[in-house]
Order: structure tokens, then C-alpha cells, then sequence
């Protein structure tokens, strides 16, 4: 296992939000985590990277404990976080921003894929021509880009993905999908939350869905195409 | 008129001064949400600093290097030791701290130097006057203000031509996020923060011959400090710039023409500013 997460609790000030959170991802896995708004799937993300402590449990990666580092250690170790609403930095430029994603730690992770900024500016041509635009000038599908692509610029083994559809329209949707499952096959796994279970049907290998705090269902696309009474219970509106 | 020029030269002055205090204030702001209550107290020790070291030693060139970095051991301590332990409570506790930290130097410097006015008598080719088409104006304050330029043009190299400044204006925008890209956020905001200090501090330095050095001198330059970092919006650097050339010019035109009003300018253009931009001239729309 890549990652192993085990019966965490996480809390906002003193909301409860994770009420024992457990999963697991291996080497060069696209598992989704599906789940209504606010069940808790963000702040599921957010305790893997540090940005939230859990209280209890355990984050495993690498075999390495995770709970009590800080964010910066963690993306050190190879762990690399793609937010909701995409957040660029809006006064960087699009390559300031890119600049920003490379990792100087001593205890850096060996890189797999080698990303540099050449290659980053291959993969998306789109950014290389806006490449001295303000971030808070891209629109919101280059946003999303450029957020995928600092990422990948720290050549991280785990990627976590905080709704990377959300608010895009429809055909580039299908860009942002083809993107992640494109990184998937140079060999980062991906650790991905959505709402959109039908975008996320065709790219995941497995899925896990929460509903308040906890996991209900966990199986591949079959499983979860055959389980229409938890679709119907947990995803559909 | 001739007098236009003289003070127009003196408002220059005064907004370099202005300007190296509240470029520091600003950037902590902008990263940290910190309003530091304590940033003029680090403008004074600057100069108390300096009044002591120029008795000892009278060499004016090493307290304008050995100061700020006194400032900047002391800003960094006071950001690690104090703001980090306060900051899981929320912003109200870290302005309480920081007023904290400003009332024991204020208090510290009434108990070791005085509660009364010290001067500082330079001599030397920085005593003199120059003339300038004519006008015969004070080395001095052209010394200032050439220190203002050099330091915000250096400034102005760090942040936009380095990583290190990539950083710094990236945590501004959003430090969390920065966090997460393997960047030792805890000890941006130290160095930024002793930086700032230490900005102050060398405003302080070169404050003291031409304003009196007094327990008071925190106060009175902090509030000026304020209105600038309003009037250019929050975090922004251009703005502090743009901002502090305004309320130099303003102070001392403002002195000139109504002097019993000058204070009240400087707030009536902050209203008029909030009124129109409540963000400030080049702070972001929350």
C-alpha cells in the first residue's frame, strides 16, 4: 500500500467531521471518493496533507506516519495537493506560478517522472501561451490546469485532487479527466474527490463513498454500477 | 513661493521614511494577517539603538548596518517565540501580543534611556546643505531620502527577479497553499517578519538625527503607518509606495498651508479613498 489511512477523526474547531475515516490507495492508483456536499470527503484530502490534524488514527505513507507533520514536510515525502477552487496564486504569472510548485527539500523524494517545466509546457501547450499572464487572468479551466501542473512540477507519487470539475463547463470537463488520467499512466497514483460520479466512472479504479464523516461503500466501477440502492442512497440528489 | 520646493523635497523625505515602514507592515499583513501593533516600537529601537552605538563609536555607517540586524534578530524571536505560540487562538490574541510586545519596548525605552528627548548631532559631510538650482537644501535629507530608493530598489529586485521573492509574494496570495508546495511556510514568515523589523529598524536609524528620539516617536509614526497601508490596500507594496508618497506630500504641504488642519487631511483622504475603493488603491477585493 502507497497510502493507508486508518480510523481517523478529524475536526473543524469542534465540529466532528471524520468519524473514523479508513482507506487505502496503492502504487499508481485513480481512486475517486465520491459523496454529497459536505460529508466530509475535503476535509478527508485535507488531513492527509496536514492541513487539517486529526486527533486520532493514523496516515500512513510510504510505511511513514504523516499525523503531526506539516504540510510542507508532507509534500516533501511526495505528496502533492490539488485544492478546491483550484486556487492559483492570482499576482504570480502563470510560469511564477509553475516555479512555485518545485521542491527544494533535503529529504526530497526521487522523482519517477522527472517533470520540469520543458515538459510541463509540452504537456500543456495552453499554458506555455499564457505563460506570462496573471494567474487571476486564466480562465477557469487554464486555473485548473495550472494547478494540476504546479503540482506535477514537484514530481510527487501521490497526487490528491480536491474536485478538479467543479464549476467547468462540459467539454472541458472531458480535458481535465483525459489530464489526470494521463498523469495516471506515468505512473502517480491519484487520490481524487468528486461529486460527478458519471465523469469519474471512466478514468477511477476503485471508489470509495462517504456519507457524515464515514465510508459506505468502497468497490470498483462494476460493483458500484451494480449497487444502484447506494447510488440512489448516497449520490443522487 | 519659494517655499514650495523646499517642502516639496521635505515630503519626499518623509514618504521614504514612510515608505520603509510600512512596506514591512504591509508584507506581514499580507501573509500572516497580522497587524503589528509592535512594527513602530522596532522603528524606535532602531533609533535608540543607534544613539547609543553612535556615543560608543561615533561612526554613524555602522549603525546603519549593525541596527537593522539587531532589528531583525529581535523581529524574528518575537515572530517565533510569541506570534507562532498565539496564532492557533485567532487573530484577536495575535494583535493583543504584538500590542503587548510594543508597550514593553516603549516602557523598556523610557527605563534605560529616558523619558525626555534625546538629540543626535552627526557632524561631517552629512551635516551640511547642498545647492540645488539654487536652494540650498540639507544633505541630510537627501541622504534619507537616496537610503529610501536604494532600499526599495533592492526590495523591488528581491521580489520580482528571485525565487525567494516568488515565495514571499506567492504567501502573500495565499500561504496555506504555498505550504502545501513543500515550502517551509513557518520560516518564511520568521525571516519575512524579522525583515520587516529590521526595515524598521534602519527607518529608525535614519529617522533619529533629524527627528528628536523620544519614547513617543513609536506612536506618532505608526498611525501615519496605518493610513498608508489602508490608503494602498492591504499587502499591497505599490500601494505603500504610492500611498506613503501621498501622505509624505500631505504632511507637509499640509504643514505648510493648514497647519492646524494637516491631521485631519490625512484622514479625510483615507475616507474619501475607503469611500471609493473600500479595498484601497491596489488592495484585492476580499
Amino acid at each position: 500500500m502507497l497510502l493507508e489511512v486508518k480510523e481517523i477523526h478529524s475536526y473543524y474547531e469542534k465540529s466532528h467531521i471524520l468519524h473514523g475515516v479508513s482507506l487505502g490507495l496503492k502504487e499508481g492508483e485513480l481512486v475517486c471518493l465520491l459523496g454529497r456536499n459536505g460529508v466530509g470527503k475535503s476535509t478527508a484530502l485535507k488531513s492527509v496533507m496536514g492541513i487539517v490534524q486529526p486527533r486520532k488514527g493514523s496516515i500512513l505513507f510510504g510505511g511513514q506516519e504523516l499525523i503531526g507533520k506539516e504540510p510542507y514536510q508532507i509534500s516533501r515525502m511526495g505528496i502533492g495537493f490539488v485544492p478546491e477552487d483550484r486556487r492559483v496564486f492570482p499576482s504570480l504569472t502563470a510560469n511564477e506560478n509553475l516555479l512555485m510548485g518545485i521542491r527544494r527539500g533535503k529529504n526530497e523524494a526521487p522523482s519517477k517522472q522527472g517533470w520540469t517545466i520543458e515538459k510541463v509546457y509540452d504537456a500543456f501547450p495552453q499554458l506555455k501561451q499564457r505563460k506570462n499572464s496573471k494567474g487571476a487572468h486564466l480562465s477557469g479551466g487554464e486555473q485548473q490546469m495550472l494547478t494540476v501542473a504546479r503540482t506535477l512540477m514537484g514530481n510527487p507519487e501521490l497526487m490528491l485532487v480536491d474536485e478538479p470539475t467543479e464549476g467547468l463547463a462540459p467539454t472541458i470537463v472531458k480535458d481535465v479527466l483525459k489530464m489526470l488520467s494521463a498523469i495516471r499512466e506515468s505512473g502517480v497514483a491519484i487520490l481524487m474527490v468528486e461529486q460527478n460520479f458519471k465523469a469519474s466512472i471512466k478514468i477511477a479504479d476503485r471508489f470509495y463513498i462517504m456519507s457524515k464523516g464515514q465510508i459506505v461503500f468502497e468497490g470498483n466501477g462494476e460493483a458500484l454500477e451494480a449497487a444502484e440502492d447506494v447510488r440512489k442512497r448516497y449520490l443522487e440528489v | 513661493m519659494s517655499d514650495i520646493p523646499v517642502f516639496f523635497l521635505h515630503g519626499l523625505v518623509y514618504a521614504g521614511l514612510l515608505f520603509l515602514i510600512s512596506s514591512g507592515l504591509t508584507l506581514v499583513f499580507g501573509m500572516m494577517n497580522v497587524l503589528n501593533l509592535a512594527h513602530a516600537a522596532f522603528y524606535m529601537l532602531g533609533a535608540y539603538f543607534s544613539y547609543s552605538l553612535l556615543n560608543a563609536t561615533g561612526n554613524f555607517w555602522l549603525s546603519l548596518i549593525v541596527c537593522p540586524l539587531l532589528l531583525f534578530f529581535i523581529g524574528a524571536a518575537v515572530e517565533r517565540f510569541l506570534l507562532r505560540r498565539v496564532h492557533v487562538y485567532g487573530h484577536v490574541q495575535e494583535l493583543l501580543i504584538t500590542f503587548g510586545v510594543a508597550y514593553i519596548i516603549t516602557e523598556s525605552v523610557k527605563w534605560i534611556w529616558g523619558n525626555y528627548p534625546l538629540g543626535v548631532n552627526l557632524g561631517g559631510f552629512l551635516s551640511g546643505s547642498v545647492n540645488l538650482f539654487g536652494l540650498f537644501y540639507p544633505i541630510y535629507r537627501l541622504f534619507m531620502f537616496f537610503c529610501a530608493i536604494l532600499i526599495s530598489l533592492i526590495m523591488a529586485t528581491v521580489l520580482y527577479k528571485t525565487r525567494i521573492g516568488i515565495i514571499v509574494r506567492a504567501s502573500v496570495d495565499d500561504s496555506e497553499m504555498v505550504n502545501t508546495l513543500g515550502i517551509n511556510v513557518p520560516l518564511v514568515f520568521t525571516g519575512v517578519f524579522g525583515f520587516g523589523a529590521a526595515l524598521s529598524g534602519f527607518a529608525g536609524v535614519i529617522a533619529g538625527p533629524l527627528l528628536t528620539t523620544y519614547p513617543g516617536m513609536a506612536a506618532e509614526i505608526l498611525v501615519d503607518a496605518f493610513v498608508v497601508i489602508v490608503i494602498g490596500g492591504m499587502g499591497s507594496l505599490v500601494g505603500a509606495l504610492v500611498a506613503s508618497l501621498m501622505i509624505g506630500e500631505l504632511q507637509s504641504f499640509g504643514a505648510l498651508l493648514f497647519p492646524k488642519l494637516s491631521l485631519a487631511l490625512m484622514y479625510m483622504l483615507m475616507a474619501a479613498v475607503l469611500i471609493i475603493k473600500p479595498s484601497g488603491l491596489f488592495g484585492e477585493e476580499q
